[in-house]
Order: structure tokens, then sequence, then C-alpha cells
């Protein structure tokens, strides 16, 4: 298994990318996958090393032609949007790795 | 430092009329600024925050989490909570219209983590998304987060 690197954007990154930080983790921790998750605001993401970065549609645009994907959440509180959106692909990405 | 030991009732205001956005970071920002939270600059940059990267704030449907640097002018990481008698928009086409607003604020990258973790683990309930919405006695929210 690839331990990803999962960065969570917000404008300043500690507010409101560590709820969904949080919201991912226990998601993760749930689907028993390891993985390393860190928050970023707009202007350090720019130089991180990640494989697969989560944000709202506002800040979507930062990412245009990136090859990482880029999931967009509405609900940074909901586990189920997470999943939804995430999860399947999270778990092929992790398991290519290996 | 958990949520329960920032939140006092001098920092929790309940269905107060506003006539936008604006007037609800604000008050968000004013009760924090009220109890020697932050200064009134932070309050502007709440706003500020809003205005220049969009109304990501907004992090679920009809909440609002406001916020803006450390270095804005934040005293002591804390928070505060006002509720709208009537939502407005934010400009959120995923997350309008918002009737609660939280102000936030920390003072270095780590001190305010675990009362963003209580807040989202009593946010992530839907029934107290509810209770805190429709609150009108500050006692009652108080001891919800207890």
């Amino acid at each position: 298994m690839k331990k990803l690197k999962i960065m969570v954007v917000c404008g300043f990154g500690l507010g409101s990318s560590m709820v969904l930080r949080m919201t991912l983790d226990s998601v993760l921790k749930e689907a028993g996958i390891k993985a390393e998750t860190f928050c970023s605001d707009e202007a350090t993401s720019r130089g991180e090393k990640y494989d697969i970065v989560f944000t709202s549609q506002p800040l979507v645009h930062l990412f245009e032609g990136k090859p990482q994907p880029v999931i967009d959440i509405n609900n940074f509180l909901s586990k189920d949007e997470v999943k939804q959106k995430a999860l399947p692909l999270i778990q092929q990405l992790s398991s290519e790795g290996s | 430092m958990s949520l329960r030991d920032v939140l006092t009732k001098d920092l929790i205001r309940l269905q107060i009329p506003v006539e936008n956005w604006q007037e609800a970071v604000q008050a968000a920002g004013n009760l924090m600024e009220q109890a020697g939270l932050c200064t009134s600059s932070y309050v502007d940059a709440m706003v500020q925050a809003v205005e220049q990267l969009g109304p990501y704030m907004v992090l679920a449907p009809g909440i609002a989490l406001a916020h803006a640097r450390p270095e804005d002018g934040m005293l002591k990481a804390g928070m505060s909570i006002v509720t709208l008698s009537t939502p407005v928009n934010f400009g959120s086409a995923a997350n309008d219209p918002v009737g609660l607003v939280i102000g936030f604020g920390g003072v270095d990258k780590t001190a305010h983590v675990e009362m963003l973790r209580d807040l989202a683990i009593f946010l992530s309930n839907e029934d107290n998304q509810q209770m805190l919405k429709l609150a009108t006695d500050v006692e009652a929210v108080l001891a919800a987060f207890e």
C-alpha cells in the first residue's frame, strides 16, 4: 500500500480546511486507510507535494491544469459526501502504489 | 483548549437580525472583540477574507466559519456563535443561505485545533445543527456543549 499525501486547502489553511481534514481523517480511519493528511493555505499549497487535493468550489481554480485529482467538497462536515466523491479514488491510488 | 473552555455566555448571540453577510460576520467578530479575544482590525480582516477569497468559509449548508489570520489581530484563541433570525446569502452556490455564523481565530497554528475538533464533532450531528439554529436560550446552547 502506498501512503498517500492528501492536502486540504482553504484560504488560510487553519480554519475551514482543518474542519474538512477532521472529516476526511474519520472517513479514512473507518475505511482502514493509512494516509498523511495536512492543511495548507492558498499561497503555500502551490509549492506542496501531494497526491490528491481536497478543497471547495471557490478555490478549485487554484488547481486547474495540475495533474493530481481535485476533490471539490460542498459540505465539510459530511462524511457521506467525502466517501461518495473520494473514497473509491483514494482506495485505488493507495493500492496502485503497492 | 476545548471549546467548552473558551465559550462563554458573552460569546453567543441568538436570532439576531442582520441586513447582509457583512453584518453577520461583524456580529460574530464584535463578540470576540468585546470579550478581549481580538482587535477591531481582526473583525475587518474577517470581512475582507470573504471578499477576497470567496465564500469558501461557508463550510456546510447554512454554516459559515468566519475567520482571518492570527496576525490580523487575534489576541487569544477563541470562538463566538451568532445565529440569524433571517438567514442571509454569502454567495455560496452550494451552501446559502447562512443562519449560523461561527467567529473564530487562533494565535498560532495549533492552539485552536482542539476547539475546532470539538466544533466539528458537535456540528457533524445534524440534530445539533438544528438545535443551534433554532435556539433562543444561551444557557441551553452552552449546556449542549458540555
